[in-house]
């Protein structure tokens, strides 16, 4: 075995076992973690494949910015464990069984027998001024030109489905749009009253005014 | 790069309504509530410049775009302009029941028409990422629109189930790709069914790949044993989007069975007839059994939907070029009657009121002698009692079965249908001899009534002279297939 292969087994395991942890930690704050690691591991084996920009792109986006996120979400969520297990040990026999046979099923099929390298063929070794980055833009600009259109399509209806879903009027709320308030006319706000600056004081007004003073 | 504006040209109908989708977005923000119905007529313009541009640019030669990701052939053109027939009746149906209930937005709209965008991309997809993006992109219009009525519990349920299972099947599907790409080292579903033609890479793998395309397809269609979703999404969603899940999407769902099964897959057609049989029998037997117990009709039709699908499916799995003829036939057949169907639920709920039930319909014949006729021409069509054209889409694809030697499952099939009239003739019976229990008057706008007429009446007329509808459908197919 070479150098590779230990390190590849090295980041296997790992993979594996944060994999396995992410749906068994009790605590679904340690889940989210377990799945930031399996996908560092993740993007360390296609280091290893030589796909360095997918790699990179892995950690950026999903440890990066994706599972951060997420780690927000979770923590401000109040997740009743007791009731999201329960029920557990009840579908345990059944799912388990299934899960079983679907791993073993893939074993049969997925295992060297049909994906050996000698059916398959080792890729041949790229030289080394070879931009896996400008590749990968290549195609994508040209040969799936559609299909990259139309993730795009797909993004843009998610940003529409998500704002009609939770954008609301609120009654209550006391925003003011500043285009109207900037147009504010002076008639708009205040009143011009004519009044005089001095006003005779009516007869009856004087008389009552003098007589308090008058007890006094 | 050169032969971009090709390449353009035959997806320009996609093109267009992508484009009406984003305007419409955007003019939605600047027009006052008492404008919306600029929305409406603009989004029926646009389905119509689209039906003007198909039909302009059809050929009976077959285009491929994109590098062969896409592909303009007859068959695509033909379920595409179904696609905005179904979707423009679709629109004349709802803008009632959407206005009382404040849903009709200019969102509406423009999820409508992208998820059109969708299926047109499905109908239209010739490699499997095309065919992926196109459901992704439907599929999601389709869990928003159900959630769009926010506030109302029994939406938000119905999307959420309807989003776990349909990410599942996406996944599932995917899957399967993964392994078809194993196996044959291409995406392309021409390209995979010569790679296949040249001689089977790995048999076990390439099956195993199968079983999960499938099983995919078959959760989106509805199929039995995949078909838990069908009636609770059904019942809960809005009626609107019921209309909407339930018809138009049916005619991508099959345009990417062909694509994938027939176009890509047809060397093992062996084998996936095998499971279609499967599906189809049991799809015909447990919707039908299972609609006789229901009480809800939106529940009942989502039934009935399942074992329409396995008719479908009976035509699918004659694996011959008049199979497909008949059930591309049935599939337009179905999708008038489940536009109908909705319909008359739609015009027989009014502000604040659902009608659901199978008692709403008590003593329509009293409250309307005409609406019960159009209920009784669309009940008869999906029983398949003639001259309707329920009759005619089930005699043909029984038919084309019957061709491929599946003799005691026709008569099954036979049977399940008469099994199946119980339910259908129900409702005939509430609406002429039983009491109305609701005496109000039918509140529904001019657009609406007539549309309804026209449909019902057309299911008639159509099942009388079913040729132009079958001739279109054997054209496709002819042309599409080689």
């Amino acid at each position: 075995m070479m150098f590779q292969d230990y390190i590849f087994y090295i980041f296997a395991a790992i993979l594996l076992f944060a994999g396995l942890r992410v749906i068994t930690a009790r605590n679904p704050v340690h889940a989210a973690l377990f799945l930031v690691l399996a996908f560092f591991t993740a993007a360390g084996i296609w280091l290893l494949l030589e796909a360095e920009f997918l790699a990179i792109v892995l950690v950026l986006v999903y440890v990066g910015a994706v599972m951060v996120l997420f780690l927000f979400v979770v923590m401000m969520l109040d997740i009743n464990l007791d009731k999201l297990r329960e029920g557990f040990w009840e579908y345990l026999p059944m799912a388990g069984f299934i899960g079983v046979l679907m791993a073993a099923e893939m074993v049969m099929i997925l295992g060297s027998k049909n994906f050996g390298v000698d059916r398959v063929g080792a890729p041949p070794p790229k030289p080394a001024d070879y931009s896996n980055t400008a590749e990968l833009g290549r195609v994508l600009y040209s040969d799936y030109l559609l299909t990259f259109e139309l993730a795009a399509v797909v993004l843009l209806v998610a940003i529409i489905a998500a704002i009609a879903l939770t954008l609301r009027d609120r009654k209550d709320t006391k925003f003011i749009d500043p285009a109207d308030q900037v147009k504010v006319k002076r008639a708009d706000r205040i009143r011009m009253v004519s009044m005089p600056a001095f006003k005779e004081p009516l007869e009856q007004d004087a008389a009552d005014n003098t007589e308090p003073k008058d007890k006094a | 790069m050169s032969n971009i504006f090709s390449d353009l040209i035959t997806a320009l109908p996609e093109i267009f309504v992508l484009g009406m989708a984003m305007f419409i977005l955007l003019l939605d923000l600047f027009l006052k509530p008492s404008q919306r119905g600029l929305i409406f007529w603009l989004s029926q313009l646009t389905l119509a410049g689209a039906a003007t541009i198909t039909v302009i640019t059809h050929t009976p030669a077959v285009s491929y775009a994109f590098n062969g990701m896409f592909v303009d052939d007859p068959m695509a053109d033909a379920l595409k302009v179904m696609t905005y027939i179904g979707t423009a009746m679709m629109f004349v149906y709802t803008r009632h029941y959407l206005s009382l209930r404040g849903m009709f937005r200019g969102e509406y709209y423009a999820l409508v028409l992208f998820a059109m965008v969708g299926m047109m991309v499905m109908i239209s997809g010739q490699n499997f990422l095309t065919l992926y993006m196109g459901l992704e992109l439907l599929s999601l219009c389709l869990y928003a629109l159900v959630a769009l009525d926010r506030d109302n519990p029994r939406a938000t349920e119905a999307a959420m189930k309807y989003f776990v299972l349909g990410a599942l099947a996406s996944g599932m599907l995917l899957y399967g790709m993964s392994m078809m790409y194993g196996a044959t080292g291409s995406l392309n579903i021409a390209e995979v069914g010569e790679s296949l033609m040249q001689g089977a890479p790995t048999y076990s793998m390439l099956i195993l790949g199968l079983v999960f395309i499938v099983a995919g397809l078959a959760f989106k269609l509805g199929a039995v044993p995949f078909q838990m979703w069908v009636p609770d999404v059904y019942h809960g969603s809005p009626t609107a989007m019921t209309m909407l899940i339930g018809s138009v999407p049916k005619l991508a769902a099959f345009a990417m069975v062909i694509r994938l099964l027939v176009q890509g897959l047809y060397v093992v057609a062996v084998d996936w007839q095998g499971m279609l049989v499967i599906m189809a029998v049991l799809s015909i037997a447990i919707g039908n059994v299972a609609a006789i117990a229901q009480t809800n009709i939106k529940r009942m039709l989502a039934y009935s939907t399942i074992s329409h699908i396995g008719f479908l499916l009976f035509g699918l799995m004659s694996a011959s070029m008049n199979g497909f003829a008949s059930s591309m036939f049935y599939v337009s057949a179905y999708v008038l009657m489940t536009l109908a169907g909705f319909g008359m639920i739609l015009l027989l709920s009014r502000q604040g009121f659902e009608a659901e039930n199978l008692d709403d319909l008590k003593g329509l014949n009293q409250r309307s002698p005409w609406n019960a006729f159009l209920m009784l021409i669309v009940m008869f069509s999906m029983a398949g009692v003639p001259p309707t054209l329920g009759f005619y889409a089930k005699f043909t694809v029984l038919q084309a079965a019957l061709e491929a030697g599946f003799v005691g499952l026709v008569i099954f099939a036979v049977l399940m249908a008469a099994v199946g009239a119980f339910y259908y003739l129900r409702v005939v019976k509430l609406m002429y001899f039983d009491e109305p229990q609701d005496t109000s008057p039918i509140d529904a706008p001019t657009g609406m009534r007539v549309m309804l007429s026209v449909n019902a009446i057309g299911l008639l007329v159509l099942g009388l002279m079913p040729q132009a509808l079958m001739g279109i459908s054997a054209y496709a197919m002819f042309y599409s297939i080689q």
